[in-house]
């Protein structure tokens, strides 16, 4: 075996970024991928720090949160994804475990439950969104593709039981999210096409009984897209400020820190789901054009390590890790200019606050290790 | 990787795989497509459209609390109303020396020393053209004094705004409850929290917190100019809010004031009910507090002074407090026995002033050490001979008697609808056995069913439990769930919404002369020859019946004698009287709890009868929520309160 495997001379060897190149294959970082996410989240502290009003606090408790995501990064680009792969139903088994325990504390608690404080306060529902697509594809990397019918059932109850655990909390939103993350690994994995035509009737079907379960206020906000006027003091009121602030900002913004919606209080949740509004309207089209850029640099990357990973569990993990995170920032975007309802979606690795940053990060690192943990096949 | 699948085509499934890939990277295009297209649309196309908007249209709109309904007492008096109060702002972008204004005003006597942190703090943490509160609740005579200096102080003035306000101060406290400031975490807990738009204050206990939905309303929103920089200019009005419904309470507050007067300077507690609907007339717990002082906003200074007092001021005795019941249950039992057969009205039994189980030496002692002589059952309620019900409950048994005191509402939770209700203990078998976890302790010992037998050992119970109990021996066995609210008026239409009274399981009796048997000891226990409490019951004009207790605080050794001048004043026996009248048709039924209060006859049980005294000789039954049509013709009434929102502008 050991002479069939060695390590890949283009990470050991004359490496084309010399001496920096060294150090992070032997950190087994991917250079790319870490560039793109410090130039996005250098350009994402300054549209926060003028979203927050300029206030320093605030924006260096953000860079100390970034601090710690990245810490989260490093770590788990170290573990091979052979071990990520044997941990996978381990991890996903606890993630459940304190969903249920959620759950239950939640009905003591009275109201919306989300946290669970056991030292530090943190959000079960973060681990689902690794664990649910690494459960799928752990599942499916054995079994020979394109999966049979019976093992898509299977996949289905893996995705499934932890969306609505998240969905009865209720957390909608995220309990979407995790879905897409799981079916994103079966429509990676060569889903026949018979099976996605009635996946998709299935989702149809299921929005009337969806619309049944759903709170008033998110009646509303469906509601409110269709008519924002309908209800403009509610849930209207963030779209037809949030589409003024978009608007006015023009070609070239208003310029840094001048915004004056974003500045005189007219647009709410300016610093968390709101902060791509003032980004567009204080830095114009161009501004967002770059920061819609910089994550399809950071999409396309993944995709690439995807196409280059070497067995079934990395291949499907990173697709479905991509194309997650390409779905938040649709949702949030096409969320503020009101293409789509309000969904409490921040915009990643841009929006203030810190739960999601670290597990977004930490997706990062597995898309680092599936890329420099790769063996050289014997060709 | 040696481990694959046979059927496993590797090279085939990698073609798949990178086919969805290139598949998912044209979708992501397409969507990124969209949304940049919808940001051409936004940004290039209706540019100039939205910068007129952000430019033109400096409107804010801003939400406009509603004003909260009031609360009435049964007679329609005001016990939760909304008064305007004044306070002095400053607002910073108008004022050019913060410091130095500040100063003047602390040396014109208007701004204390203290503030100064606080009001730093807001003033680093608000927008310039923001008003900060530099003082709450502003006096007369300081409105004057500030009128004649205003010129002096651009940028500072003077604004209404509506507190709540509780006329009668801490009366009914503990059944009405207070409004406090709305906190971080409540509104955490809240769906929706756009309800709660502008909203400062939120119920926190009594009725305000069980009605906190009928009582807030619904928040409605106006538009405001401000100029470039955001300054406010003018209001432009929008969608007016809806005030809260004004809730009616069953209690009177003159038989609530005079039952308080009774009680004062003690620590204890008197629920007064109206046995045939379960009304709360009446709800005491002495000491109280002034909830007025929640409601304008308490120092922590302050709420730790009423957290720590050693009298617990803000603890609610009448629904919390837990305290053995005494000889008050001696009737419910003597019901049981009648019903199980064990008593008749011919059963006697010499009282020697002492019992003792059989093969053993301890002595149970009556509270008249030399004896009752010949008893039989209603000479044992009139006189409250415990030989008499220590030997009953050894031929009873404890879970016989839990089964009947539980079925008289004892033990549980009443269900009266304001929150923090406590159930107490009414002891058997079972609960002994849940309750100890070591085997040892899990036994049940024939000693603890003869205390159980006059309201000691383990059992407790809550004064309004024992009101409840009262008002079931008093109706023959008709229960009602205690309860408060009577109904809401609702504020825009001005229809009464009446709760209809909840009927519980009644206690049955096989033969309705038992309940007669109990109910004419009781009646002699007031208004008999040798009754307990007779020195309180005797010159009445109309016919009652009670029942005196008294619970153990300090036990005290087998052959020692209870003196009260020798021991501490707290550690006295806690008085306890029930009581309702008139006997043959029942209007109340009351309980009263003096903690450390030695006697119930001698010091619980005046209290009692001039509770009773004021409901009946003043007849006072009535409420204006009856009829309510034809006592309410005209809704536009209901203008008084939403007028507040005016003062509140």
């Amino acid at each position: 075996m050991a002479t069939l495997f060695r390590e890949n001379p283009r990470f050991s060897d004359r490496h084309p970024l010399g001496g920096i190149g060294q150090i992070l294959a032997k950190l087994h970082l991917d250079g790319p991928l870490l560039a793109g996410l410090c130039v996005l989240c250098a350009f994402g502290l300054v549209v926060l720090y003028s979203a927050v009003g300029q206030d320093l606090d605030l924006l260096l408790r953000q860079i100390a949160r970034l601090s710690f995501a990245l810490i989260a990064l490093l770590i788990v680009a170290q573990l091979p994804p052979d071990l990520l792969r044997r941990w996978t139903p381990w991890g996903y088994l606890a993630g459940l475990l304190l969903l249920a325990l959620v759950l239950i504390l939640g009905e003591v608690g009275k109201g919306a439950q989300r946290w669970l404080d056991l030292g530090v306060r943190f959000q079960p529902s973060e681990i689902m969104k690794l664990a649910v697509p690494m459960m799928a594809a752990a599942f499916l990397h054995h079994r020979s593709l394109p999966p049979r019918l019976t093992h898509l059932l299977v996949i289905g109850t893996i995705i499934f039981l932890p969306a609505v655990m998240i969905a009865v909390q209720p957390d909608l939103g995220t309990a979407l999210l995790i879905s897409a993350a799981g079916v994103l690994v079966v429509l990676l994995a060569g889903l026949r096409l018979r099976h996605v035509l009635a996946l998709a009737a299935l989702a149809i079907g299921a929005m009337p009984v969806l619309w049944h379960y759903m709170h008033d206020y998110q009646r509303q906000r469906v509601l409110t897209l269709l008519d924002p006027q309908s209800d403009p003091l509610g849930a209207g009121y963030n779209i037809i400020q949030s589409k003024i602030a978009i608007g006015s900002g023009g070609l070239f913004g208003k310029g840094w820190a001048n915004g004056s919606q974003a500045q005189l209080e007219f647009l709410p949740e300016k610093d968390t789901d709101f902060i791509f509004a003032v980004l567009s309207e204080e830095f114009g089209l161009l501004g967002v054009l770059a920061l819609l850029t910089m994550y399809l640099f950071l999409v396309g990357r993944g995709l690439y390590i995807a196409a280059h990973a070497q067995d079934t569990y990395s291949r499907l993990l990173a697709g479905s890790i991509s194309l997650t995170f390409f779905v938040y920032v649709f949702v949030n975007t096409a969320m503020v200019c009101g293409l789509i309802p309000v969904v409490g979606v921040p915009l990643p690795l841009v929006s203030f606050g810190g739960t999601s940053m670290v597990t977004l990060m930490a997706g990062f690192g597995i898309l680092m290790s599936i890329h420099t943990h790769r063996k050289l096949l014997p060709r | 990787m040696q481990r694959r699948a046979p059927i496993k085509d590797a090279g085939a499934e990698h073609r798949l795989f990178m086919n969805r890939l290139l598949l998912a990277s044209l979708l992501v295009v397409l969507l990124i497509g969209l949304v940049v297209g919808r940001l051409i649309q936004l940004q290039i196309i209706e540019h100039d459209h939205f910068a007129d908007l952000s430019q033109g249209n400096r409107v804010r709109i801003e939400p406009v609390p509603p004003t909260r309904g009031l609360i009435y007492d049964r007679q329609g008096i005001i016990l939760a109303e909304n008064v305007p109060t004044y306070q002095l702002e400053l607002v910073p972008e108008q004022v050019d020396d913060t410091d130095a204004t500040l100063q003047a005003l602390i040396a014109e006597g208007l701004v204390g020393e203290d503030e100064l942190p606080r009001i730093r703090m807001m003033l680093d943490n608000s927008q310039r053209f923001t008003p900060v509160p530099l003082r709450y609740r502003l006096e007369e005579p300081e409105l004057a004094q500030f009128a004649i200096a205003r010129p002096r102080f651009p940028g500072v003035d003077i604004q209404a705004r509506l507190i709540r306000h509780y006329p009668f101060d801490s009366a009914a406290v503990h059944a009405i409850g207070y409004v406090g400031g709305l906190s971080r975490d409540e509104l955490d807990q809240m769906e929706d929290t756009a309800a709660y738009a502008g909203t400062t204050q939120i119920g926190k206990t009594g009725i305000e917190q069980q009605f906190e939905q009928l009582l807030h309303g619904d928040v409605g929103h106006r538009q405001v100019i401000v100029n470039a920089r955001g300054r406010t200019l003018g209001h432009v009005p929008g969608e007016e809010p809806r005030p809260g419904h004004n809730v009616y309470v069953s209690l009177d507050i003159e038989l609530q004031l005079v039952a308080e007067e009774a009680l004062a300077g003690r620590r204890g507690a008197v629920v007064a009910l109206d046995p045939r609907n379960g009304e709360v007339l009446a709800l005491v717990s002495t000491p109280g507090y002034d909830p007025n002082a929640f409601a304008a906003g308490m120092k922590p200074k302050e709420f730790r002074a009423l957290s720590t007092d050693r009298d617990q001021p803000l603890f609610n005795r009448a629904v919390r407090g837990r305290y053995p019941p005494g000889s008050t249950i001696k009737p419910m039992l003597g019901f049981a026995a009648l019903e199980e057969g064990i008593s008749g009205l011919n059963h006697n039994l010499f009282c020697r002033g002492h019992f003792s189980l059989p093969g053993s030496s301890h002595r149970y002692r009556d509270w008249k050490p030399q004896g009752h002589g010949l008893m039989n059952l209603h000479d044992a309620i009139t006189q409250s001979c415990d030989v008499y019900f220590y030997q009953m409950s050894t031929e009873m048994g404890i879970d016989t008697m839990h089964d009947y005191l539980t079925g008289f509402g004892l033990g549980s939770r009443t269900g009266i609808d304001i929150p923090g209700e406590t159930a107490g203990v009414v002891p058997s078998r079972a609960w002994k056995k849940e309750k100890f976890s070591s085997r040892a302790n899990q036994v049940w010992f024939p000693g603890e069913t003869v205390i159980a037998s006059i309201g000691q050992g383990y059992m407790l119970t809550t004064p309004l439990q024992l009101a409840a109990a009262t008002a079931a021996v008093a109706s023959r066995g008709v229960r009602f769930r205690p309860h408060l609210a009577l109904g809401y008026e609702d504020s825009l239409e001005g229809t009464f919404h009446r709760y209809e009274p909840d009927a519980l399981t009644p206690v049955a009796a096989d033969d309705p002369i038992h309940w007669e048997v109990i109910i004419n000891a009781m009646r002699d226990v007031m208004q008999g020859e040798s009754g307990t409490a007779r020195a309180v019951g005797m010159n009445a004009p109309y016919s009652m019946a009670g029942k005196s207790g008294t619970a153990q605080v300090f036990s005290v050794g087998q052959d020692e004698e209870y003196n009260e001048d020798e021991i501490d004043e707290r550690l006295r026996d806690h008085a306890l009287f029930v009581a309702f009248a008139p006997v043959e048709a029942p209007r109340i039924a009351v309980s009263v709890i003096v903690e450390n209060g030695s006697s119930g006859s001698r010091t619980a049980a005046p209290i009692a009868r001039v509770v009773m005294d004021k409901w009946l000789l003043e007849d006072r039954g009535g409420s204006v929520v009856d009829d309510w049509p034809e006592r309410h013709p005209d809704p536009s009434r209901l203008a008084r309160n939403a007028s507040g929102i005016a003062a509140a502008d």
